[in-house]
């Protein structure tokens, strides 16, 4: 049987889908720079001598990197709010969720940046008479950036992605203004095949761009 | 305001809960083997010398690279039917879209390791007097397995996860059964967190396991 | 070009210059040092004192624990039980009320301001490879020592003259030879002013080539009375540069005296064993 085509009935919406565009980049910005602020603290944490900060701070890590996204959308939309009392926006529950997950990311990116200095820098800056912030910032930290460029933006783009799991708690991203306007022109494959290149163009732009800048970072240092 | 907890939900019907597991578990060990064996074949694609057959590849690799999981799950479930003009179960739309986008991921693994062994290896073997099939199985198959295998547990742990998305296609595995409870429960509290950390002590053995195993592969070296 | 280098500066100090070692109070003074890694013992109990000006060359087998002694000194290990005082002042704090168990806590901000006045030259460098040659010996000047920038770059830039590198200062490490890093290291160490300078095999990771730019200018730092302490397998240097020669074997001190006692007239076995070994290398 053959399927006939119609882009119309979905470009006739086409605004929609653009405003889901829009939303999930709006969720992915927000939530990428979010999720730095946490995993910056949380690397802190991870790098610390007291195990009273080590510890909890592991066990974020561990328990964001092993356990579903989707979960900790549903958690954060469904039962946080029992728990504060305060009923949470599909927006503001879908970017705790992905800057809490993020931030657990980025933290072992961050982590993972300082950890691959060699000692001898540790040791040259002690030997100096720095003190561990001060060889961290001045020595470490500075180093360690350029190595953290690439898995950053490795997790950056997983981050994007996720955002499509916003769709199930009816935030306007573009997978649920996929699914809206599939409901009003009943063309699945067009709606789903149209958004699946949309997402496709973006990230595919988006990811080669990066990959250009990081050989350009690569020639610099 | 204080919130008493309240397991007893939990307690009552984990059954249906472990059901849940085992219909997750199902969906990976399918998407996982399946993925796998057509992951290899893609690669070897990849790698021809026919450009027509390596255009595809690579075409195959970037589009389940470059678009979130989730849109592909309902784009099988919702789309493929119709340009098949057959309904599809959600199991089967879910196993199908899983297979290929871990196929994709794997068809990258694989092909790191054929283009590893088509490097140097070959001539400290042959300048010792190796025969090739000995060069392959005691030098470079080895080498070449120590470098994927983290990437494929990797793989694995993540497929793990993305099984959760399946519960969007209303496919019941554990995540579909635990938001099924809290809504008809009013428990989403303790029903999300018992789910969050059935997820975890399922995959968090993988982590664990496949970090141990990495660090022994990379003492080795 | 060192070798100007050194004739001006013994003509600046002229009284240091000619008998260094001849002031007799201690810098340091190192009590039944203990150093544990686990349950490897490492180094058993060292007595020293090290007299200002003096210079020390201190030689032993690899894993004697030579350079866990000098490590020691600028706390980069820190000792298990024993005291380590420098100028007199015993750093770090008795751990139990009546000093029993040997064991010394010690602060952070107590070891940094150690660390400023005793300096290191490592064996691998460890130049900052983000930072050019002028900002590296610059770093701990801005850093540590709060000098203001345009001072810290005019003696970091009087420095790296000394050590004879005045052409690169703006390279970045990574573009110079293993000898060129290792002058930059030294000084680096130099710009702080240090009172003590601990050299932890400076040449051991260099071409046999670029070791003698390195002997070069440490002979020549030689000259100006710093205390100096040395860890090194070069004897013959060892026996031009050093005041005194120390003996490590099994983590003691197993023989001391001048270079000529020790290198030349070992009175124990132990030391004539080890000392057999070097035969090759005309002292």
């Amino acid at each position: 049987m053959k399927y006939q085509w119609d882009f119309g009935a979905v470009f006739g919406h086409f605004d929609m889908l653009v405003a889901g565009l829009v939303g999930t980049l709006k969720l992915a910005a927000v939530s990428i720079v979010l999720g730095v602020i946490v995993g910056f603290v949380v690397a802190l944490m991870r790098l610390s001598r007291r195990p009273l900060l080590r510890v909890p701070a592991t066990a974020f890590v561990d328990f964001y990197r092993n356990t579903p996204p989707l979960v900790h959308f549903f958690w954060f939309f469904y039962a946080l709010p029992i728990l504060i009392g305060l009923s949470l926006e599909p927006f503001t529950a879908a970017v705790l969720a992905l800057s809490t997950q993020s931030g657990a990311f980025y933290a072992e990116v961050f982590r993972g940046g300082i950890v691959s200095i060699e000692r001898g820098q540790w040791e040259a800056a002690r030997s100096l008479g720095m003190n561990y912030r001060a060889a961290l910032r001045r020595v470490i930290v500075p180093q360690a950036l350029r190595r953290m460029v690439p898995p950053f933006v490795e997790r950056s783009f997983e981050l994007t992605k996720t955002t499509a799991l916003a769709s199930s708690l009816a935030y306007g991203e573009l997978l649920y203004q996929a699914m809206q306007v599939n409901s009003i022109t009943f063309r699945p494959m067009e709606v789903y095949t149209t958004i699946a290149a949309m997402y496709f163009i973006v990230l595919f732009a988006a990811s080669n761009l990066m990959r250009l800048f990081e050989h350009r970072l690569a020639r610099i240092g | 305001m204080k919130y008493t907890w309240d397991f007893a939900v939990v307690r009552d019907n984990f059954p249906l809960l472990l059901r849940g597991v085992s219909v997750t578990v199902e969906l990976w060990l399918v998407a996982f083997a399946l993925g796998l064996a057509l992951g290899f074949a893609i690669s070897l694609a990849r790698v021809s010398r026919r450009p027509s057959l390596n255009a595809l590849a690579i075409g195959y690799v970037e589009v389940f690279r470059n678009t979130p999981v989730l849109v592909q799950l309902i784009w099988f479930y919702y789309a493929f039917p119709i340009m098949l003009g057959a309904q599809l179960t959600p199991f089967v739309a879910a196993a199908l879209a899983l297979t290929l986008n871990t196929s994709a991921y794997c068809a990258e693994i694989f092909r790191g390791g054929i283009v590893s062994i088509a490097r140097g290896q070959w001539e400290g073997a042959k300048a010792i007097g190796m025969t090739r099939a000995m060069t392959m199985r005691r030098i470079v198959l080895p080498q070449v397995m120590k470098r994927m295998l983290p990437a494929f547990t990797n793989r694995a742990i993540e497929l793990a996860k993305v099984t959760s998305l399946a519960s969007l296609l209303a496919v019941n595995e554990v995540m579909y059964e635990g938001r099924l409870l809290s809504s008809t429960y009013y428990r989403p509290l303790e029903i999300l967190t018992v789910v969050a950390l059935i997820y975890l002590v399922l995959i968090y053995p993988g982590s664990y396991l496949s970090a141990r195993l990495e660090r022994r592969l990379a003492a080795r070296d | 070009m060192i070798e100007n280098v050194t004739t001006t500066m013994s003509a600046v100090a002229p009284a240091v210059a000619a008998g260094a070692a001849n002031t007799s109070d201690v810098v340091i003074r190192i009590r039944n040092l203990h150093k544990r890694f686990g349950d490897l013992h490492v180094v058993k109990g060292v007595d020293l004192d090290v007299r200002r000006g003096e210079r020390i060359a201190i030689i032993g087998a690899s894993g004697s624990g030579k350079s866990t002694i000098l490590r020691c000194l600028n706390f980069m290990e820190l000792p298990s039980e024993g005291t380590i005082e420098l100028d007199g002042k015993a750093i770090g704090r008795q751990a139990s009320a009546n000093g029993a168990s040997g064991e010394r806590f010690y602060s952070e901000a107590e070891l940094c301001e150690i660390r400023a006045r005793v300096g290191m030259v490592f064996q691998q460098f460890n130049l900052f490879p983000h930072m050019t040659v002028r900002a590296n010996v610059m770093e701990g000047l801005i850093t540590v020592k709060r000098i203001a920038k345009h001072a810290a770059r005019e003696r970091a830039t009087a420095q790296l003259a000394k050590v004879g590198l005045q052409d690169k200062l703006d390279a970045y490490p990574a573009k110079l030879s293993g000898g060129q890093q290792q002058r930059v290291a030294i000084a680096r160490a130099l710009a702080m002013d240090p009172e003590v300078l601990l050299f932890d095999e400076p040449t051991s990771s260099l071409d046999p080539e670029l070791v003698g730019e390195v002997l070069r200018v440490i002979r020549a730092l030689a000259d100006e009375g710093r205390t100096m302490l040395l860890v090194t397998h070069e004897l013959g240097f060892a026996y031009h540069f050093a005041d005194r020669v120390v003996f490590i074997a099994d983590g003691i001190v197993h023989e001391t005296g001048t270079a000529d006692e020790v290198l030349k007239h070992p009175k124990r076995e132990r030391t004539q064993q080890f000392l057999a070994r070097f035969v090759e290398r005309a002292l």
